[in-house]
């Protein structure tokens, strides 16, 4: 044990706002100069910062809680669905739209919290299967309400500020995703700071321990699940508004299952992994599956097996490794 | 003989549990006056921690009654009974690995405070609380080691941490298992000296197979064997006593097989 050296490590609140406001502007700059750069490519970089949102909100649930979960586009899917059936119903107000879809998706996640907190471990992550496919099926059955497997189409969202359309390149919806994302991050990033964020990652680190510390885990995990629900439904009803349409494969296990796929990679329990497994996954998707769309997943499995191997804190733990290492050399080479 | 009969904070009674035909615990009674500073000792294996885990709701017992203070507490879950003030450390630590000894500390502080769980609220920087923690920790001399990850401090050191937590979530019994296995012996003082801190009213029970430390902590001791107490009285008399020698020859017998 080295206990002569300077206490490091551990975060001062005020280092961990520096990190986070260079944190902020970094997601910033990347997503402006998206903007910039891929004009041409605004609506898949719209589904994008949607899938993004849902990507977020299963971090909450996997690397704050320490819950599986293969379930989590039950929650995207009922806030894309609710936001486009409003939207087919003359609720067309895009910010009002996102909250209908917060609101689907935080009821979902009541739902899907008071079920799956019942069971622990194996069982639970086949709840989370089932809950999904459920959600699918009924999906699927209700035609009258969903369009059945012809999905829901021609949502017209009414202009944002009532002055910029939503038109065919999406520059409006891009803007409005990448604001919806910053503000989100910018909650979540004070949720896991707040008193409660520290206790979801006692619960994931040691339950008996909190237990012995006299917090029930229930009514916080199933804060955490409503959280998550409202994070997820805004990515749904985001993609509802941007791509004009819902399918039945916003509430679909592939959806979750990838969801699942990109916060590994990225790396679980810090927000930005979840941001960086996202992009990556996406990224490798929109190209290589446009050269060869048979051989695309192959890439991914090989990326993320080498990931689990090599770098089992995913991306951004790998990033911030490589940071660390940096910042620490020059001060090795001194005398 | 017993102090605590008259008005106890905390009684067991007939105690019982087995785990498949073993008795681990059979028909223990204890009670605790207010202020009261008990040891608990016995061989390995006697059943001890598995008193605390029943006590404190941890495992169902299969017969016997808990009360703390007027209340009868046997059905209670194990976080009700903590929120009523019954507190326990664990023998093997149990601890957030990846967490600071400040943030544990932290977090004791602001459950005992009702404020826990609070989403519109910053955890670091809760001034009062952070004091306070700060305090604590320097009793236990874990100052230097404040804020780095648990995993990253000394065993010893994470011993001492279970009993920071103990002394801020301020119960009104203590039940603490082992406090002193694992710490060097540099540093059992900064033990004592927390224990010389904690309100004089809290009961306190401790396990711990250091006698030097009983004897200087306990006004009374309670000894366990196979899961029966076969002794109750002053430390002075506990190392006269025939059954107590025999138990203790049985188990140092059987270990040096
Ligand atoms: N969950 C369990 N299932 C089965 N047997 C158990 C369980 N917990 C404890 N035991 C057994 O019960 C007996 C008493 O164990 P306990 O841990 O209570 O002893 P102890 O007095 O605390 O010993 P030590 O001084 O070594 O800590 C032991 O024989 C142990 O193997
Ligand atoms: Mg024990």
């Amino acid at each position: 044990m080295a206990q002569a050296s300077a206490p490091m490590a551990a975060a001062t609140p005020a280092r961990d706002l520096g990190r986070d406001l260079a944190g902020l502007a970094l997601i910033l700059a990347a997503g402006l100069a998206g903007y910039w750069l891929f004009p041409d490519n605004l609506s898949f970089l719209t589904r994008l910062i949607s899938v993004a949102l849902l990507v977020l909100s299963l971090d909450l649930i996997v690397g704050y809680c320490g819950i599986a979960s293969l379930g989590q586009a039950a929650l995207y899917g009922a806030g894309a669905y609710a936001a486009g059936i409003a939207c087919l119903n003359g609720v067309t107000e895009p910010f009002l739209l996102i909250l209908i879809g917060a609101a689907a998706g935080a009821v979902t996640g009541l739902l899907m919290g008071t079920v799956m907190l019942r069971a622990h471990g194996l069982p639970q992550l086949v709840l989370s299967i089932a809950i999904v496919q459920l959600l699918h099926e009924a999906a699927n059955k209700a035609a009258w309400l969903t369009g059945g497997s012809d999905g829901l189409a021609g949502m017209v969202p009414a202009p944002l500020f009532g002055l910029f359309e939503f038109d065919l390149w999406g520059r409006a919806a891009y803007l409005f995703g990448l604001g919806l994302l910053v503000a989100v991050f910018v909650a979540l990033k004070l949720l896991v700071r707040s008193p409660f964020g520290m206790v979801c990652r006692g619960l994931k680190e040691d339950p008996l321990r909190v237990s012995a510390l006299g917090i029930s885990a229930f009514p916080v995990l199933l804060r955490m699940f409503v959280i998550s629900g409202a994070v997820a439904g805004m990515g749904g009803a985001l993609g509802a508004i941007s791509t004009q349409v819902v399918g039945l494969d916003s509430v679909s296990f592939e959806l979750s299952a990838n969801a699942l796929v990109m916060l590994v990679l990225g790396g679980l329990g810090n927000l930005y992994g979840a941001l960086i497994g996202t992009v990556v996954f996406m990224a490798v998707e929109h190209v290589v599956a446009a050269i060869d769309p048979f051989h695309w997943m192959t890439l991914v499995g090989a990326l993320l097996i080498a990931i689990v191997l090599f770098a089992p804190r995913g991306l951004s733990g790998t990033l911030d490794e490589a940071a660390r290492i940096l910042a620490r050399r020059p001060r090795r080479a001194g005398p | 003989m017993n102090p605590a009969a008259a008005s106890p904070v905390f009684a067991v009674a007939h105690l019982s549990k087995s785990f498949g035909g073993l008795k681990v615990n059979h028909d223990v009674s204890i009670a605790m006056a207010p202020g009261e500073r008990l040891a608990l000792i016995g061989p390995n294996g006697a059943g001890k921690t598995t008193f605390v885990n029943l006590v404190t709701g941890r495992i169902r017992p299969s017969a016997g009654t808990v009360r703390l203070g007027d209340e009868d507490i046997t059905r209670l879950g194990a976080v009700a009974r903590v929120r009523r003030g019954l507190v326990r450390t664990f023998q093997v630590t149990r601890l957030f690995p990846d967490m600071t000894p400040e943030e544990h500390v932290v977090m004791a502080i602001l459950q005992r405070q009702g404020r826990a769980t609070r989403i519109l609220a910053r955890f670091h920087g809760a001034g009062a609380a952070a004091d306070e923690a700060a305090d604590i920790l320097a009793t236990l001399g874990l100052t230097e080691v404040a804020r780095r990850k648990v995993v990253e401090i000394a065993y010893g050191q994470q011993r001492l941490l279970e009993i920071a937590i103990a002394m801020a979530q301020r119960p009104k019994v203590l039940l603490l298992d082992e406090p002193a296995a694992g710490v060097p012996s540099t540093d059992t003082p900064l033990i004592e000296r927390a224990l010389e801190r904690l309100p004089a009213s809290l009961a306190v029970l401790m396990i711990e197979h250091d006698m030097d430390l009983v004897f200087r902590f306990a006004r009374r001791v309670t000894v366990l064997a196979a899961g029966e107490l076969i002794f109750q009285g002053l430390p002075a008399d506990v190392a006269r006593d025939d059954r107590v020698r025999e138990a203790y020859l049985g188990s140092y017998a059987h270990a040096g097989r």
